[in-house]
């Protein structure tokens, strides 16, 4: 291997893009621990199909950050025969849609193999996916993949919605003994933020992230939507209606615990996810928490995408992605009932 | 693609102890039957009486450093690798003190210390892993090769053709053996497949593809050797088809009717410790007593073993419970 390159010079905040945040969390695990490979559909000389890589074959070498061929299932694999064997492996699966290509190797192989070897295996692999709609990709390059995986014991899903979660938490997720499910959303990586960046800046997985602090009714999110959700509590706040905002950051394991107490506060739920609501991740939240006898005023509401794959039209794109608007549209008839 | 060269020769000290490890999985295997049929192991077993050689072969010429991947079908390799007997019908029985905690079962045996890093329930699961483990080798430069055992009906799944790929592309050294039995699972290779010869399937890879007597473990411990002294000098993978034949069924509910009883009697007749017994009995090395001895040795040995992991407590649920995540 090549001999590294100093690490550079860690300023505490740094106001860094989404897509920057992604870049730097890999660029300074990989400075951190050599151990550290990413691999994927070109993630080297091109830098990414989303720019998140750049750089990173010319700083930490060919040995390191290399090409695969279109194979999703089978570099998947790869990762996970490198993870037993003494590396912790980054792989990036260009949209989440592909995703399912590797549903084998991520969930019968990754998250199953420390089990089937009676807790003698670690699998320190993470799996970044680049998610979700706003870009006109159509039916196939377009989900969020959250739940597909959720219901798999064995594997982490986290979800990253800002900058300052993006760095952390995927610093915190190579480091994970764990195969890790890192989602990033194609929609937010020109969004801009605040980044503790260094050691400071790592995000444990399995919290959520209160973004907003309200009384009067509490909005779980992931990804796209937090932010969709954090503007409609703007609109909101000017009508009088003081909504708390939710990040999950993490599908599993999820922090039911913030959510709780929020909603123990608040008495009204909203969960807004960029999937179709029957099985998403939105019915494990409320169930949990009526389970646990939370008292809700009003009954809990789901907004999410409809029953069919994403169109690729802009008009009908625009129209089926929960909005600001439409969310606030269904706080409203949450807080104040006609 | 080629046929495998004549076997290099090797000490009848060392042909008689690969008979012995081939004599011990057989009675090993039909052991698992007899436990099954007293329900001490249940679901399912995929026995491989008849492939042993394959095992045996490959394993010797295999460095305890190297790795090795395998399938649902691989009671033989990890007994070959020299993984605890005990630890293995443990496994089976559903013990605690089975090589996996009786989590995995059967289908699940793995041996991190001896580098048995993966066995597979899924077809075609076990090649991704295994050219991953090559990398991780060819990436510390530490001479390390990775072999990983599948049968015919894997050279029809997309993760074959995928891990051929990387290997070639990255010149990783991988060992691809296929155990070529001639039925997936119950239904003859003519019918999937459109060619006789699997190794062919290595060219396309510009990988060399050796068609090898899987009966015979002298050839195939010779071919096995010739690939992982390439892929060990940085000669890249190589594909290796070991022609063999299952004595049983696909797995244990499969009393194996579809096969033509005149196929049957030829393999029977071609039965690896057959030919590796002619050969030792031929040398003056195995006398009929000597081999009666050896059997009741071996069988002693087994019957221990399967004694003492049926004495020893069942699985638990603390340990899945803390099998799932690493903390």
């Amino acid at each position: 291997m090549p001999a590294e390159a100093p690490a550079a010079p860690e300023v505490a905040t740094q106001e860094l893009t989404y897509r920057e945040a992604v870049r730097l969390a890999l660029e300074h695990e990989m400075a951190a621990d050599p151990t550290v490979l990413l691999f994927g559909e070109d993630v080297g000389e091109p830098g990414g199909p989303f720019k998140t890589t750049e750089g990173l074959l010319q700083r930490f070498g060919p040995n390191r950050v290399f090409d695969t061929p279109i194979a999703e299932n089978c570099f998947v694999g790869v990762g996970i025969g490198l993870a037993v064997t003494g590396f912790r492996p980054v792989v990036e699966i260009m949209f989440a849609d592909f995703l399912a290509v590797a549903m084998d190797a991520v969930v019968n192989e990754a998250a199953k193999y420390r089990f089937m070897s009676g807790g003698k295996f670690e699998v320190p692999l993470t799996i970044r996916a680049i998610g979700g709609g706003t870009g006109r990709f159509g039916a196939q390059h377009s989900a969020t993949a959250e739940s597909w995986f959720a219901g798999v014991p064995g594997l982490k899903v986290v979800a990253v919605s800002s900058p300052s979660d993006a760095y952390g938490l995927l610093r915190t997720a190579i480091r994970d003994p764990n195969p890790v499910l890192f989602l990033e959303h194609k929609g937010l990586y020109v969004r801009k933020g605040p980044v503790q960046v260094g050691e400071g800046g790592l995000i444990p997985i399995g919290s959520a992230r209160v973004r907003r602090e309200g009384s009067q009714a509490t909005v779980v999110a992931t990804l796209l939507m937090v932010e969709r959700a954090l503007a409609a509590a703007q609109h909101l706040a000017a009508d009088g209606i003081d909504v708390e905002v939710i990040d999950l950051r993490s599908i599993a394991p999820m922090d039911l615990g913030t959510v709780r107490r929020s909603v123990e506060k608040t008495g009204r739920l909203l969960t807004v996810e960029e999937q179709p609501v029957n099985q998403g991740w939105g019915n494990s939240v409320i169930a949990s928490l009526v389970e646990a006898g939370v008292a809700f005023k009003r009954p809990p509401r789901r907004i999410g995408l409809p029953d069919y794959p994403m169109p690729y039209s802009p008009v009908l794109e625009d129209a089926v992605l929960p909005s600001a608007e439409s969310i606030a549209a269904t706080m409203r008839e949450l807080v104040r009932p006609a | 693609m080629s046929e495998a060269s004549a076997p290099t020769a090797v000490t009848t000290e060392r042909l008689g102890h690969w008979y012995r490890e081939m004599l011990r999985i057989r009675l090993f295997e039909d052991k698992v039957q007899e436990l099954f049929l007293r329900n001490l192991v249940q679901g399912t077993t995929h026995l491989c009486q008849g492939q042993e050689a394959v095992s045996v072969g490959v394993s010797a010429a295999l460095t305890p450093d190297d790795y090795v991947t395998m399938t649902y079908r691989g009671h033989g390799q990890a007994l070959a690798r020299g993984m605890d007997m005990e630890g293995i019908f443990a496994e089976l029985m559903g013990k605690r003190t089975g090589v996996s905690r009786g989590l995995g079962g059967s289908m699940h045996l793995t041996d991190k210390d001896l580098n048995l890093i993966g066995c597979f329930a899924i077809v075609g699961a076990g090649l991704p892993v295994a050219v991953g483990a090559g990398m991780s080798a060819k990436l510390r430069g530490d001479g390390r090769v990775s072999v990983t055992f599948f049968g015919d009906g894997a050279t029809n799944i997309g993760t074959f053709h995928e891990a051929l790929n990387m290997a070639s592309v990255w010149q990783a050294p991988v060992i691809f053996v296929i155990e070529n039995n001639l039925y997936g699972e119950y239904t003859p290779m003519r019918k999937t497949t459109p060619i006789d010869d699997l190794a062919e399937r290595a060219r396309p890879f510009r990988m060399p593809g050796v068609v090898v007597d899987g009966n015979d473990v002298e050839r195939v411990y010779a071919a096995a050797r010739e690939a992982v002294d390439r892929a060990r000098r940085g000669g890249g993978p190589s594909l290796l088809e070991c022609k063999t034949y299952r004595h049983r069924g696909h797995s244990r509910t499969d009393p194996g009717k579809y096969r033509p009883d005149d196929e049957v009697k030829a393999w029977l007749a071609r039965d690896p410790l057959l030919i590796t017994g002619a050969r030792l009995r031929s040398a003056g090395a195995l006398t009929e007593d000597q081999d009666a001895g050896l059997r009741s040795e071996l069988q002693a040995q087994v019957d221990a073993s399967a004694e003492r992991a049926e004495q020893a407590d069942v699985a638990t649920l603390a340990d899945a419970k803390a099998s799932t995540y690493a903390s």
